[in-house]
């Protein structure tokens, strides 16, 4: 039973991870209505700049709203320069244009900081939280803020105009046009507050698993396999995905014998797999409706 | 009739000297293979300078610093190294593309350090049907170490299963009757160091194995696994691991109050690399074993050897991070191939190249630990095969005890 | 004649001809050029003929693959036998993948497919089926020999040279069988469900059937493909088959023109040396300047290789017209 817990607990921990990348997931879904492969590495990149920040004495209090800047910046100027040229080229061509930006962000990551990893701070410290030691402070520091960015964002797409403006623009872009909604613009600032989200990510992950180039590559598969699981059109299903995700693939790997360990990944995934066949939406999602 | 048989043996005479000088010629005379000429020896590499082990990509980059280093200083024999590297991304198909680029296309005369089990498996049968020198290649798989059925493979670093076994051995001695649990990476590498291990405790040992649990490099934390290990309420912890994951493993052990006896394999025991940032102060009392000196380890600090090495890099390769333990590799390796190419002369066949290799006889490197020493023969294809076990106090390893000798692999 | 059948033509003979006068290596690249053509081909017929999405390709493929070592290691069976149970075993397998797969488009088939991807290798790797798979340090297998009866005739082949007439033969073979599948009737059902699913359902296709017969076929032909690909390597294990094959693959079906099989060969040359391209312009970069590449190439022909072709065909066309 202690081992249960212990497992469900630590499953939460690592589910807190892909929670983070499944929220940024979602926004970026939410903007432009696919899913950006290099979603990931536009983190990893982010988090990297807030590590040079900090080399360079920036104190950390001041680096993370300058990182969100600078990522919201750049993720806005990567929409511009790349995607919005791209306009109206089929999905595929948008899809081969993710795969590009991975390899360069990748490359480039790679050249300017090398390969080792890097520690990176924690701003909640690494004690045993509420006495437990299977979670670090850390951890539920980051369960905390994936929790907060969860409710700003419910916020934002519900209650402010501009989040309606977004939604009403991905989903119907003809129509929003209509109405007034620079589609555009809406995009670019879905791009930006993705890449925003994925810098916060960033900066909460690093400290567990180490900085380095590849540290996001694991990541973002577990990170879309949650936001699918819990529903592309909910950020609270993403954030649930998350958990789920991590809990069940740390009992598949406990208590599964024989083959559990070494297939956890794919036997997540084919639980996710089933979800999806039974419930297309997703657990949380809706499905759209398709009109002849 | 005096000046006729003058002129006789006057002719004799030169013949019989021109006969000789030829003869002497024939001595001194120069053998080339494809590759290598009076001014060049052209050298393949391939090397993953992307894909997911692109940090062992700065090898092939300090081992081309390190011949251009040589390439100034007069080179080998007078003639220049051409060092030819192409990445495979840790691919083994795009390996054996490089590999037949380099010996079909660019004609090199050997390919040295190859990286990767899987890219080297690939390879191995092709560079064998070629006879081209698969030299000094760089994974630890305990394979390579055949030289009758492949005579133009050899290996550099001490294999795998001979560090699992010592491993073994010392934990027999220390804690005969603790219980282990062990984390390993599902690969070959660590399958082949977790084989090496459970022969080393052998059958009595084996049951003093509480749990083992494997992890994916696509894992992107290896926490849940340390919390499992721990409930098995094991007092021993096993990490054969690669560096992040080694330092995840030093980090969560640390943060669960968990105080095993902590062994990490030799892969992730770079202070600059993996002790730092998983923090000294987590890092306390851990056992590792090394064949090399750690460029950080202050002990070093007044070593000619570690001397020169920083000279290198200064002028050759400043940008490079001396804490990253494949730097020093790098230069090992290089100076291991330099050593070779130079004891070949003027010879440069690549039979004589295998032979050169196959015949180190206690050669010391100066970035090796002292005493241990490369050995090779025409039965013994592992050059090195040493190691030093050392423990981890303040913020450097402690290197105790022997030098020891794992068992010749293969 | 019209200007595609000249292309074609010139097309076909350089395939032919060209290795003749080219050292082994160049024909073994040349090899795996047809190799991965005959795989993005597969991958078109199911992208761009019956319009689902997949990005794991790679798995069919290396199936395909240790079925063909398998066979010829642990059987002995002779290499041109294990192509076609390669391509059997695939199709069922393609099939059955298929059939659940009915009830996710868009992003979730992308994401089920990439899911297969990613679990083939760790599949490949599980101790169960170490013995016939080698686990994670693959299976090693022998190249085969050019036939006794090329000898005979006083001809001197190599390996090469005949391993990639063998597998030119194979793709035009695949290539002409695709071709018409998709100008009959099967392949005008699944056209009419790329286009319009419910319009397709509406005038009395059976979608269930065709999407699921696509697959397989995908699949199939992808076994083949890696079937192949196993010999020409002669070396198989996990590390072969990861997802940055079934994104190269994804790459050289865009990169080709999504639908337009003889695309196929453009992309497949696009994944065969535009890495190397990348790495002689620097090493270091080498990702970078790949990335680079990729963008200069979808901005310029959002539409891939078909888009050259059809637009050099309307200039020659002109050209011819107005001389």
């Amino acid at each position: 039973m202690e081992l249960f817990v212990n497992q469900v607990l630590a499953g939460i921990s690592t589910g807190a991870i892909y929670a983070c990348m499944a929220l940024a997931v979602v926004m970026i879904y939410q903007a432009i209505d696919h899913l950006n492969f290099a979603q990931g590495e536009m983190a990893m990149f982010s988090t990297f700049i807030a590590f040079q920040l900090m080399q360079w004495g920036v104190p950390y209090w001041w680096t993370f709203p300058l990182t969100l800047i600078i990522s919201f910046a750049g993720g806005v100027a990567i929409e511009r320069a790349l995607f919005k040229p791209l306009g109206n080229a089929p999905v595929l061509v948008h899809v081969a244009g993710f795969i590009a930006l991975f390899a360069i962000i990748n490359s480039v990551a790679g050249l300017t900081w090398d390969w080792t990893i890097k520690q990176f701070p924690t701003p909640f410290g690494n004690a045993p939280f509420l006495g437990s030691q299977l979670i670090s402070t850390h951890q539920a520091g980051m369960i905390g803020i994936t929790f907060l960015l969860l409710v700003l964002l419910f916020i934002f797409f519900r209650f402010t105009r501009v989040g309606l403006a977004m939604r009403a623009a991905a989903a119907l872009p003809e129509s929003a046009k209509l109405v007034g909604i620079n589609v555009s613009w809406m995009i670019a600032l879905g791009w930006g507050m993705a890449s925003g989200i994925g810098a916060i990510a960033g900066i909460l992950i690093a400290p567990v698993v180490f900085l380095e180039p590849n540290m996001m590559g694991g990541v973002l598969v577990y990170g879309f396999a949650s936001a699918v699981l819990g529903g592309l059109s909910s950020p609270f299903g993403a954030v649930m995905g998350g958990f789920l995700v991590g809990v069940f693939e740390n009992l598949v790997g406990t208590y599964i014998p024989g083959v559990g360990n070494e297939l956890k990944l794919p036997i997540a995934l084919a639980l996710i797999v089933t979800v999806l066949v039974l419930k297309p939406g997703g657990l949380f999602g809706r499905v759209a409706q398709q009109r002849v | 009739m005096l000046s006729f048989s003058k002129t006789r043996i006057a002719a004799l005479s030169t013949a019989i000297i021109a006969f000789a000088v030829a003869g002497g010629e024939a001595y001194a005379q120069k053998k080339y293979d494809t590759g290598a000429t009076d001014t060049e020896i052209k050298v393949g590499n391939i090397m993953p300078y992307s894909g997911p082990a692109s940090a062992y990509g700065v090898i092939g980059k300090i081992q081309e610093a390190y011949f251009n280093k040589v390439n100034a200083e007069g080179g080998i024999n007078g003639r220049k190294i051409k060092f030819i590297s192409y990445d495979d991304g840790y691919s083994p198909p795009k390996a054996v593309e490089q590999a037949r680029k380099l010996v079909e296309s660019d004609e090199v005369l050997l390919v040295f350090n190859p990286l990767g089990t899987p890219s080297n498996s690939a390879i191995q049968k092709y560079m064998n049907a070629k006879k081209v020198p698969q030299i000094f290649v760089a994974t630890g798989a305990t394979k390579w170490n055949d030289p009758k059925n492949f005579p133009w493979t050899m290996g550099w670093q001490p294999n795998y299963q001979s560090e699992g076994r010592i491993y073994a051995k010392y934990l027999m001695k220390e804690k005969p009757n603790g219980k282990i649990a062990i984390l390993y990476q599902n690969d070959d590498y660590g399958k082949d160091l977790l084989k090496g291990f459970k022969e080393g405790l052998g059958a009595k040992g084996a049951s003093m194995i509480a749990m083992e649990s494997s992890y994916e490099v696509s894992e992107p934390t290896i926490d849940s696994h340390i919390v499992k290990l721990k409930a098995s309420g094991a007092d021993i912890f096993i990490s054969i691991t690669t560096p992040k994951f080694g330092a995840q493993s030093i980090k969560k052990v640390a943060e669960l109050g968990w105080k095993p006896l902590f062994i990490l394999n030799n892969v992730a025991a770079s202070i600059g690399s993996v002790m730092k940032p998983a923090g000294f102060e987590n890092g306390q009392d851990i056992i590792s074993a090394n064949y090399a000196k750690d460029a950080v380890d202050p002990q070093w600090k007044d070593d000619a050897g570690m001397k020169n090495f920083d000279a290198f890099l200064q002028k050759y390769i400043p940008e490079a991070n001396r804490a990253d333990g494949s730097v020093m590799f790098g230069y090992n390796t290089a100076q291991t191939m330099v050593h070779v190419l130079k004891a070949a002369g003027d010879n440069l066949t690549r039979e004589n190249i295998m032979k050169q290799a196959a015949s180190l006889n206690g050669v010391q490197l100066e970035g090796l630990l002292p005493g241990v020493l490369l050995k090779t023969s025409a039965t013994d294809f592992a050059p090195i095969e040493q190691l030093q076990l050392m423990r981890f106090k303040g913020e450097k390893w402690d290197l105790f005890g022997d030098v020891i000798s794992g068992e010749i692999g293969g | 004649m019209t200007v595609a059948r000249i292309a074609s033509l010139i097309a076909l003979a350089l395939l032919i001809f060209t290795p003749l006068f080219l050292k082994n290596f160049y024909i073994f690249q040349m090899t795996q050029w047809m190799i991965y053509a005959i795989a993005v081909l597969a991958l078109n017929i199911l992208t761009g003929g019956s319009g689902q999405f997949s990005l794991g390709q790679s798995a069919f493929y290396a199936v395909g693959a240790y079925t063909a070592a398998i066979m010829m290691e642990h059987m002995g069976v002779n290499y041109v036998f294990t192509l076609p149970v390669a391509g059997v075993i695939c199709f069922i397998f393609g099939f059955l993948f298929g059939l659940p797969a009915l009830r996710l488009s868009g992003i979730y088939l992308a994401l089920a497919t990439f899911a297969l991807a990613v679990a083939m290798p760790q599949l490949l790797k599980l101790h169960f089926f170490e013995h016939w798979t080698g686990g994670v340090q693959g299976l090693v297998i022998i190249k085969p020999d050019p036939p006794e009866f090329l000898k005979s005739m006083g001809l001197k082949v190599s390996q090469d040279m005949w391993l990639y007439y063998f597998t030119l033969v194979v793709a035009l073979a695949i290539y002409f069988a695709s071709t018409n599948l998709l100008a009959s009737r099967s392949g005008r059902a699944m056209m009419a469900i790329r286009d319009n699913q419910i319009a397709a359902n509406a005038m009395g296709v059976n979608v269930s059937l065709y999407k699921t017969l696509a697959f397989g076929i995908s699949a199939g032909i992808t076994g083949v493909a890696g079937a192949l690909g196993a010999i020409a390597v002669a070396f198989v294990a996990p590390d072969s088959y990861t997802i940055n094959l079934a994104i190269a693959l994804f790459l050289g079906m865009v990169i080709g023109g999504v639908g337009w099989l003889p695309g196929s060969l453009a992309g497949a040359a696009f994944i065969v040396f535009v890495p190397n391209i990348a790495e002689s312009i620097s090493k270091g970069l080498s990702g970078a300047v790949f990335g680079v590449i990729l963008i200069i190439i979808i901005f310029l022909v959002p539409h891939g290789a078909r888009q050259v072709a059809y637009t050099a065909q309307h200039l020659i066309s002109r050209i011819w017209k107005s001389s």
